[in-house]
């Protein structure tokens, strides 16, 4: 089996004299669906922020694609969608792929290429200001598909969008997974969770656990993440 | 830094301004109309109004470029897109440049046409040359830019970063000599005239005014400028964090 794509050790990250994050450790498989769950709050963003290298963390280490989270050629190789769209939205959606291909150094067909594959190709020349909530999410994931990344980190992707098109997203991650892409995805909603390889749950800014969809279910013996997530949160209540 | 990337920088602001050919108008006809408000404000007095005419052309750009652009570096703070560029492969000389590409283009026609108003028909006299007093304003533009973007980092708020203008600039109008000559100010507001730069922007503007060229007072003038307008971009680029808390 390939190194891993993320290596977390003792991750430790420090807001307002609290901690969000506490000697957190785990590894993300390289060429999988890594889904990262749990409540609102619960520290996912901030974890997917240090992946990235955009977080000041306050110990531990976090390795991606064998470099220290963060480094300049790492700029080229992970994708980052945070969960607020973040595209301009004074530009038409063209406009903003081509800006950020240039960024990238990405070939303009990729423009149209990642347009298509976020359902997007009949809006290419609308203004983003114009479009709904979903489309502008769908912009910004097209933008960190742009330059092909080896890891793409996506923030909720999914939220507020309609039921088809949420599958047809996650068909996609599948088809970049598949390619040899790895995708660490959040959510905090459970039903994502069956089509991911791997689990990440949090809560409070803790670990309940990190491995093998099958694994979890197995070990837990849950008929679903659900159920498998509030037996590890009773469990560690009763511990 | 990439030249590629600067310029796809610049190109994609002026897009974004050419979305809002308001702002665009009020940039460029803003500054004649009060240039000529000027003008038949001080009609009993055309000696005053020779006296700042020239120096209002070449700070009007500094005004307006210090606005738009710490507002349009505070969106790109709050909509989440500069923490998307500073995980890509983009320099942070890369966005300033070309922020400072686009905005420069902006401050040349917006110098053109407040000296066209002024001199061609407000009868302004400039006793030195027509293009040292754009080039000037030009400059003065991008120390406004320079500014503006190191000052949107302490601004949380658009209320906020509008705030700036009164606390910043108009201080520095009111004892850059324009009000009043320097010599006859208090000693500490003298000393404190001379660490702000819109006071070398007016100093080589009326000069200029007057018949000087680009030698002597106003050479040390512009390179004061300069300095003034590269230390606050390199303040600036502090400013932007690719990691924050």
């Amino acid at each position: 089996m390939s190194s891993p794509a993320v290596e977390i050790a003792g991750l430790q990250v420090v807001r307002g004299g609290r901690p969000v994050l506490d000697g957190l450790s785990l590894t993300v498989a390289s060429g999988s669906i890594t889904g990262l769950l749990g409540p609102s709050g619960c520290g996912k963003t901030t974890l997917m922020r240090c992946v990235v290298g955009v977080q000041v963390t306050a110990g531990g280490t976090v390795t991606v694609l064998g470099l220290p989270a963060g480094s300049p050629p790492l700029r080229r190789r992970v994708g980052y969608v945070t969960q607020a769209p973040s595209v301009y939205a004074d530009l038409t959606v063209r406009e903003n792929l081509r800006y950020f291909a240039r960024v990238l150094g990405a070939p303009a067909q990729r423009v149209d290429e990642v347009a298509a594959t976020v359902g997007l190709e009949g809006q290419v020349d609308a203004l983003v200001a114009a479009l709904s909530g979903g489309q502008r999410a769908r912009v910004s994931l097209a933008t960190a598909l742009l330059g092909s990344p080896e890891l793409l980190v996506l923030d909720e992707p999914t939220v507020g969008l309609d039921p088809v098109l949420r599958i047809e997203l996650w068909d996609a991650f599948r088809r970049l997974a598949d390619a040899g892409s790895t995708l660490l995805v959040s959510s905090h909603v459970m039903d994502e969770a069956e089509r991911c390889d791997d689990l990440i749950l949090m809560r409070d800014g803790e670990l309940l656990a990190a491995e093998p969809r099958q694994a979890l279910i197995a070990r837990t013996g849950a008929a679903d993440v659900e159920q498998a997530f509030l037996q590890l949160v009773t469990g560690r209540q009763a511990a | 830094m990439s030249p590629q990337i600067t310029l796809a920088t610049a190109l994609r602001v002026v897009g974004q301004l050419r979305r809002d050919p308001r702002t665009i108008a009020m940039l460029v006809v803003v500054p004649c109309v009060l240039v000529a408000l000027l003008r038949y404000v001080f009609d009993g007095q055309p000696e005053t109004f020779q006296r700042i005419g020239v120096p209002m052309v070449g700070i009007f750009p500094l005004v307006s470029m210090f606005l738009v652009t710490s507002i349009a570096m505070l969106r790109e703070r709050t909509t989440g897109t500069l923490e998307r560029l500073m995980t890509m492969p983009l320099a942070k000389l890369d966005l300033l440049a070309g922020y400072a590409l686009a905005f420069a283009v902006i401050a040349v026609v917006q110098a053109a046409a407040v000296s066209a108003v002024a001199i061609g028909l407000l009868d302004l006299h400039v006793a030195g040359s027509t293009a040292l007093v754009v080039a000037l304003a030009v400059l003065n533009a991008l120390l406004g830019m320079a500014l503006g973007l190191f000052l949107s980092a302490f601004a949380a708020t658009e209320f906020q970063a509008v705030q700036f203008m009164p606390a910043f600039l108009l201080p520095q109008l009111l004892l850059c000599g324009i009000l009043a000559p320097r010599d006859s100010m208090s000693d500490v507001l003298r000393w404190l005239s001379a660490v702000l730069p819109m006071t070398y922007a007016y100093d080589a503007l009326s000069r200029v005014a007057a018949g000087d060229g680009l030698r002597g007072d106003v050479a040390v003038d512009v390179a004061v400028l300069v300095a003034a307008a590269l230390a606050s971009l390199a303040l600036g680029a502090a400013t932007l964090r690719r990691r924050t808390a």
